[in-house]
């Protein structure tokens, strides 16, 4: 039984969902272009991924299981976290106009994010308790938006450096990538995690 | 004419390298050539079983559910290849993990089903599913030997360089960072193709 701080660790740092998983990778070349952008889609992936979890947790142990329907588990999984994501969307430009304003553009393309359906899975492979699965959606969201905003960052930087032509837009942007994961590694043995 | 449906997805159009869908299951799973051919081979079935259902009911979907109708459709027959792997082939399943499920996300489907076999019949639509599954496996089939070359000396298994070699692989292919380069690596050669040729 791993503790929710190693948990946390592991999934903020060592085993990075971008960097290590690659998980999420469409918003994380997509939409890191500039660091006001990537702080925005962060926290949606943040919000976003957090219900999620809860929702499939519940969905998953309390309705698939005791109905012995496991093999539906990706089309309901899909299906939850497709309406989720509506539902949010319209509870938050009814009630909570400001927020809206600050993720309504981005909790659409969260839909197709694989990141928030890839977790949902990951946890029930791990086998978590509801503790754990809130842990390790909170550090995984936040890894999320750790590497994209070191990513938005660095791609400011580089739109005023020299590149060679056939390596300008997205190849530089692997390059940099490449480099950033290479960094993470050095993560991997932190209080005995493993990748 | 219908020659074009297939061969446009497979260079021209190429999901990864070109159009850059299809990412996270490209980098993840194309550590050996055996997984990514595998990969490949379960989005063909995906993408093309997906085309022909959709295309040949394409009639009878409303066009304001037709995302979710095309979601169930998609995950009906990622279930069916996730199970089958499970039984038949457990050491692949193993190694893709989480990635056989995901499949249904994966934007080069839904791509496709949207933007061509909702839209066409449903001969051209197989042909568009398999031009594309082959266009995503040929990428991730260049990237998985790559990277099993320099990153296990092997292919399929098989040494192929010289005791030397094999006893320091570069290792760093087959960890996370050096997918990233390797594909960087090929998007450039794509691009520097392109630019030769304007």
């Amino acid at each position: 039984m791993m503790s929710p701080f190693l948990i946390f660790l592991s999934a903020f740092l060592v085993n990075n969902i971008v960097l290590m998983r690659f998980l999420g990778l469409c918003p994380y070349f997509g939409v890191s272009r500039r660091t006001d952008t990537a702080l925005g889609m962060s926290m949606g992936v943040l919000f976003v991924m957090l219900l999620a979890s809860w929702i499939t947790f519940f969905i998953y142990h309390y309705l698939l299981v005791p109905l012995d329907l496991i093999f539906l588990r990706t089309a309901a999984f899909i299906l939850v976290i497709a309406s989720l994501v509506q539902l949010i969307e319209l509870f938050l430009k009814k009630n909570v106009p400001t927020l809206y304003q600050a993720l309504g553009i981005y909790l659409p393309l969260i839909t197709t994010n694989c990141a928030i359906l890839g977790i949902t899975f990951l946890i029930i492979d791990y086998d978590y308790t509801l503790l754990q699965a809130t842990v390790f959606s909170i550090g995984t969201a936040m890894g999320f938006g750790l590497a994209l905003l070191l990513m938005a960052g660095m791609r400011e930087q580089i739109d005023l450096a020299p590149v060679p032509d056939a390596l300008k837009g997205s190849p530089i942007a692997f390059i940099t990538a490449s480099l950033t994961s290479l960094a993470f590694l050095g993560f991997a043995g932190l209080l005995g995690l493993s990748i | 004419m219908q020659s074009r449906n297939f061969t446009n997805g497979i260079l021209k159009n190429n999901p990864v390298l070109v159009l850059m869908i299809g990412l996270c299951p490209t980098l993840a799973v194309s550590t050996t050539a055996f997984n990514s051919l595998g990969m490949g081979i379960a989005v063909i079935f995906v993408l093309t079983l997906s085309n022909i259902t959709i295309s040949s009911i394409r009639k009878f979907i409303p066009e304001n559910i037709r995302i979710p109708v095309f979601i169930v459709i998609i995950s009906t027959f990622v279930t069916v290849i996730d199970y089958n792997m499970y039984a038949f082939i457990p050491d692949l399943y193993k190694n893709l993990g989480v990635f056989v499920p995901l499949i249904v996300v994966n934007c080069i489907i839904l791509g496709r089903v949207e933007g061509f076999a909702y839209k066409n019949g449903v001969f051209a639509s197989l042909l568009d599913g398999l031009g594309s599954g082959i266009g995503f496996t040929l990428a991730i089939f260049i990237m998985g030997s790559i990277r099993e070359l320099l990153g296990s000396g092997t292919f399929f298994g098989f040494n192929v360089f010289p005791q030397g070699f094999q006893n320091n692989p570069v290792i760093f292919m087959i960890l996370p960072p050096g997918g990233f380069l390797v594909i960087a690596s090929l998007m450039g050669i794509m691009n520097h193709l392109k630019g030769s040729q304007a």
